[in-house]
């Protein structure tokens, strides 16, 4: 009787001790963020330019950039993705070439993204001509969201209830209108998180737009598709490896803004799969 | 002239002509063969019964009529499946005309998440209808038809899930109507629904029939009993193929039946 209690109350503690390792670590860093950024941080710093290398001014054209970078990925990731995961779930036979297609895409998400960046520089910039520009890293960081976008739209489209499709089917709709009204509005919160983690995770990516177009210090802000930016992540690994004398707080500060904008983006996705829910069971 | 006269004797209705038929029609899906040679009439404007013990095969025969079996990939019919003489598996066939005139009910209520005005013009909609006015008055029909407007009238733009089980059923009765079948297929439309609900159902069955040909699947024989014209009754065999042992009036399968087996399974001494 002891026996079994002391074990149930050591695997309890076991089980509480793993959980606190886990948030520990995270609410660290973000205080630890905060402490440290919080004196750089100013409405100063968040709209206007960098002066001498960074140490001073702000990080406007980091932020702007970060937000076209977000925007470009998801422009040719989210309509490929929600397509490519319509054929393969509603039309595409269970066959040879589907299954190899399947484990291209899962393969797709193990690539690491510095070879992304390297195909981007081949293709995008050198072969298709399309220069370090914006348009380059929005393609290349679409490639590498594209694994994410057809799984998670897939599983949103296969997740909706066969019944649905059959009700649909049954009153004499075809096959694209039983996907078009009945499939997609059910699937769409789903498809709006995939889009949503891509372009958080294209907001924190470093390593491919360094080849194919991110620049640590632009003349202004990028007024076409074909210009250099500067992005956020980018900006802090160049500043925090590469400008000696940066000021800690300042580089804390950009970190800072980079999360913030990465939550933002979560909490949207979060806030819209809630309402279309709601919406749905009202 | 129909089931009314059902009722005057039920030994002897009075059967219109066939609107399907189905002549060594046998399915098969990959290399397991689900239906054997089946050959049936089903009357207009009837209500014609399948039942049977479960697996042998009365909603894939039920499918048949509108194709939706073809959703299965790797399934192939054999024989020949009419709808008003006319072959239903030719090449050339309009899968989605011949759904829109040969409806079907399912098993578990499956509304759409949506409105319940959505829900029943959502057939509609699909067909082309787009004026406003036109689909409130298909809307409105068609509720009335399944014996659901006096429940929502008042509550049109609400969930469709929110209603109850027996009323989503009704729904979605009500939007098979709205595309203007002839011929209503129910897969056990009852089986999730309580006693009372399930009465209703079968009430607005029997006001259905006088317009449309009816077909139900049925696990229960006390509501093929009470609610249908024919009865046909299907059975396994040891290779698991479905097959029709006898179909014919039902108050004869009931009360005289040919066969043994179809005794012994009405009787209750198995399945």
């Amino acid at each position: 009787m002891m026996r079994r209690h002391i074990s149930q109350r050591a695997a309890f503690g076991l089980l509480i001790a793993a959980t606190v390792v886990v948030v520990v670590p995270v609410i660290a860093i973000i205080v630890y963020m905060i402490v440290s950024g919080a004196p750089a941080l100013s409405w100063e710093f968040l709209t206007s330019p960098p002066r001498m290398a960074g140490k001073a001014g702000g990080i406007l054209p980091a932020i702007v950039g970060t937000f076209y970078l977000m925007l470009g990925t998801v422009i040719f990731a989210l309509p490929v993705g929600v397509f490519a995961g319509i054929y393969l779930t509603e039309y595409a036979r269970d066959n040879w070439l589907t299954r190899l297609i399947n484990l291209a895409i899962l393969n797709l998400a193990g690539v690491p993204s510095i070879v992304f960046g390297l195909f981007g520089l081949g293709v995008f910039v050198m072969a298709l001509h399309f220069g370090m520009s914006l348009l380059s890293a929005s393609l290349t960081l679409a490639c590498q969201a594209l694994a994410m976008t057809i799984t998670t739209s897939r599983e949103a489209i296969l997740s909706v209830p066969r019944e649905y499709r059959e009700g649909s089917l049954a009153v004499g709709a075809t096959r694209w209108q039983t996907i078009r009204h009945v499939v997609l509005p059910q699937a769409l919160p789903g498809i709006v998180t995939g889009a949503v983690l891509a372009m958080s995770r294209a907001a924190g990516e470093t390593a491919p737009i360094l080849v194919v177009g991110a620049a640590f210090l632009t003349p202004g802000l990028p007024t076409s598709p074909f210009d250099q930016f500067m992005a956020l992540p980018y900006h802090l690994y160049t500043a925090a490896a590469h400008v000696p004398g940066m000021p800690r707080s300042v580089m804390w500060a950009t970190a800072l803004v980079l999360l913030a904008v990465v939550l933002t983006f979560n909490f949207t996705a979060f806030f819209i799969r809630l309402r279309v829910r709601r919406r749905r069971t009202a | 002239m129909n089931s009314q006269t059902f009722n005057v004797d039920p030994r002897q209705p009075h059967l219109n002509p066939p609107r399907l038929r189905s002549r060594q029609a046998s399915l098969f899906y990959g290399k397991f063969q689900a239906l054997r040679d089946i050959s049936l009439d089903i009357p207009e404007k009837a209500i014609t019964a399948i039942i049977g013990p479960s697996g042998c095969g009365k909603s894939s025969y039920l499918r048949l009529f509108n194709r939706m079996n073809d959703l299965i990939p790797d399934t192939r019919v054999t024989g020949r499946v009419e709808l008003d003489g006319n072959s239903v598996y030719e090449q050339d066939v309009d899968v989605v005309a011949l759904r829109k005139r040969v409806g079907m009910v399912f098993q578990r209520p499956n509304p759409f998440p949506m409105s319940i005005f959505e829900n029943v013009a959502f057939g509609p909609r699909r067909h082309g209808t787009k004026d406003r006015k036109e689909l409130a008055a298909i809307v409105e029909r068609s509720l009335r038809q399944a014996a659901l407007w006096e429940e929502v009238k008042d509550k049109l733009h609400q969930s469709g899930l929110a209603l109850s089980g027996g009323q989503q059923q009704r729904l979605c009765i009500a939007r098979v109507l709205a595309v203007g079948p002839d011929v209503i297929l129910m897969d056990e439309p009852c089986s999730a629904l309580d006693p009372v609900a399930t009465l209703r159902i079968e009430d607005l069955m029997r006001v259905l029939s006088a317009q449309y040909t009816i077909i139900i699947v049925t696990h229960n024989m006390q509501q093929a009993a009470r609610a249908s014209d024919l009865t046909a009754f299907f059975m396994m065999e040891s290779d698991r193929a479905g097959v029709l042992v006898e179909s014919g009036p039902t108050y004869e399968i009931f009360t005289n039946p040919r066969e043994k087996r179809t005794e012994d399974y009405v009787t209750g001494r198995f399945g």
